[in-house]
């Protein structure tokens, strides 16, 4: 099996419209000292890679890129690792195409 | 608060939403419909498949003006392995009718269209406004929604929660559980553009004839999972999904996948030289019957994806959305008729009317697939699609090797991959599940 070029998820990303909420992250993480398994799980599930670890190993979220498709609600909101809401009307990605 | 009350207020405009938003409000409801997004069709993401048949029963003369892209006349399964794929093609003039039965569309697009034909059916529309909770009386009968909106509470008789795959709201009045990972699948999907006769020529079509392709196999990395490929007018929608749960278990990043997905041999020469334009994910409910929660209750009832009602075998999904849509405005419709109050007794129509459609009989037909593809996710994504790589390669390739010799050796690499009693026991499980 070939090495696989890392994707940039990023530059996706750019395609893209959104109307950011500013200050008002319609997704937000519990903070923790030591990430559950779901919450670290995130780090590779989520597709607009917004689920980052940061120098403490604790993992943190910008939701600037969030596509809404609702995985991490899927797999973190029950354990109480996140609090998960749509954003206010009218805010977040602009599907042009959908 | 807004004074206002409505017979029936719909929470989302998208298949299912749209459906029974427009039926509600062609029966002379008073009908109001809540989107978040800027406009309806703006957070709404499908593949997309439109069944001509479930939106004739709400828009018999769509096609005059929808946005429509292609229409279906070629079907493609591919079982695919790393560098090859081994398909079944179905591609008939039969389909170059009059009224076509499936076409492409574009959703952001089409749901716009739709959107305005709801309008026209009397319903006040109002995007851009996010519904937080159901308002309850003090007995826990939802008597309408608060919204964000600063004068957000808005009274109904009735709450058609059409909101989507993740339906917040229901789970947060403790009407139906969250989805469980294994019970949906995350899509990603990017748009690529090209010339309409790079289009036509790469996947041989004319005019407006379109072709779908599904594909399965080693590029869901062992995971249960599909490809997809719609040719549109002049863009292709391309997009890979597995379960939730899978994603979880292996670590995999649905982004990669789908980046292996377009470099596949098979592949990559239909995309050659496009523009991307949009990268989208969603989820797709994959439960299946089991996974139907409780329907109806006091002022309410739910449609579509909020239902998790979608057919993952035949790819179905905007189709029982609509006709959940449609079925539940039309027993609303009744009760409303009879002069009856929306209590969950009488909301109950719903569920029997829903029972004796295509919607349920589909679903209950396949309610043991799901469970079948989610726990023999190897063998079936895996080692299956190698296996038949193999056996047409062998097949195919002239070598001198005598041909009694190559069955043989077909034969017992499935043997060893599988065993006698596995592969029977796939057959028949798979048989079983099927009927």
């Amino acid at each position: 099996m070939s090495i696989e070029p890392s994707v940039r998820v990023e530059d996706k990303l750019f395609y893209n419209r959104y109307l950011v909420d500013a200050g008002r992250a319609h997704i937000k993480v519990r903070p923790h000292t030591k990430p559950s398994p779901e919450l670290l799980s995130m780090l590779k599930a989520c597709p607009a890679r917004c689920y980052e670890l940061n120098d403490k190993g604790q993992v943190e979220i910008t939701v600037d890129g969030c596509i809404e498709c609702g995985t991490c609600r899927v797999i973190c909101e029950e354990s109480g690792d996140i609090e998960w809401s749509y954003p206010r009307g009218g805010y977040g990605v602009l599907f042009k195409f959908g | 608060m807004i004074e206002e009350k409505f017979d029936a207020i719909v929470v989302g405009a998208g298949m299912a939403g749209n459906a029974a938003a427009l039926t509600l409000a062609q029966r002379g409801l008073k009908v109001l419909q809540l989107e978040r997004g800027e406009y309806s069709g703006s957070k709404n993401v499908q593949g997309a498949i439109l069944y001509a048949d479930m939106l004739e029963k709400l828009i018999p003369d769509f096609r005059e003006d929808a946005p429509l892209e292609r229409h279906l006349v070629e079907q493609r399964f591919w079982m695919m392995d790393d560098r090859s794929h081994t398909g079944l093609h179905y591609r008939s003039d039969d389909f170059n009718e009059e009224k076509p039965n499936r076409y492409t569309i574009i959703r952001a697009q089409f749901d716009k269209w739709f959107s305005q034909k709801v309008r026209e059916a009397g319903a006040t529309v109002l995007c851009e406004t996010t519904v937080t909770e159901l308002a309850q009386d003090a007995y826990g009968k939802v008597i309408g929604v608060r919204t964000d909106r600063a004068d957000g509470e808005i009274h109904a008789d009735v709450v058609v929660l059409a909101e989507g795959v993740n339906g917040l709201l229901g789970t947060r009045a403790h009407l139906r559980e969250r989805p469980k990972p294994d019970k949906v699948a995350l899509a990603v999907k990017e748009m690529h553009f090209l010339p309409r006769e790079t289009i036509e020529a790469r996947f041989n079509l004319k005019g407006d004839e379109g072709v779908v392709i599904e594909a399965a196999g080693t590029i869901s990395r062992g995971m249960t999972g599909m490809g997809f490929i719609y040719a549109n007018k002049e863009c292709i929608s391309l997009g890979i999904g597995c379960l939730v749960s899978d994603f979880q278990r292996t670590g995999e990043t649905p982004y990669g996948l789908l980046d292996r997905f377009k470099r596949h041999p098979s592949v990559a020469p239909l995309i050659e030289g496009s523009e991307v334009k949009e990268y989208a994910a969603h989820l797709i409910p994959e439960g299946g019957f089991k996974a139907i929660p409780q329907l109806y209750g006091e002022g309410w009832v739910v449609v579509g994806d909020a239902a998790q009602l979608n057919n993952a075998i035949h790819r179905e999904g905007s189709n029982l959305a609509m006709t959940s849509g449609r079925i539940a405005a039309e027993a609303i419709f009744q009760v409303k008729s009879r002069k009856d109050p929306m209590t969950a007794d009488n909301l109950s129509l719903y569920k029997t009317m829903l029972d004796q459609s295509f919607v349920i009989k589909d679903l209950k037909k396949y309610k043991d697939m799901p469970a079948l593809m989610h726990t023999q996710s190897q063998s079936f994504f895996l080692t299956y699609p190698e296996l038949v790589s193999r056996a047409m390669q062998n097949f195919l390739r002239v070598d001198g090797t005598p041909k009694v010799e190559k069955e043989k050796t077909t034969f017992r690499s499935f043997i060893k991959a599988r065993s006698w009693s596995g592969l029977f026991g796939d057959a028949f499980r798979l048989a079983r599940a099927w009927r």
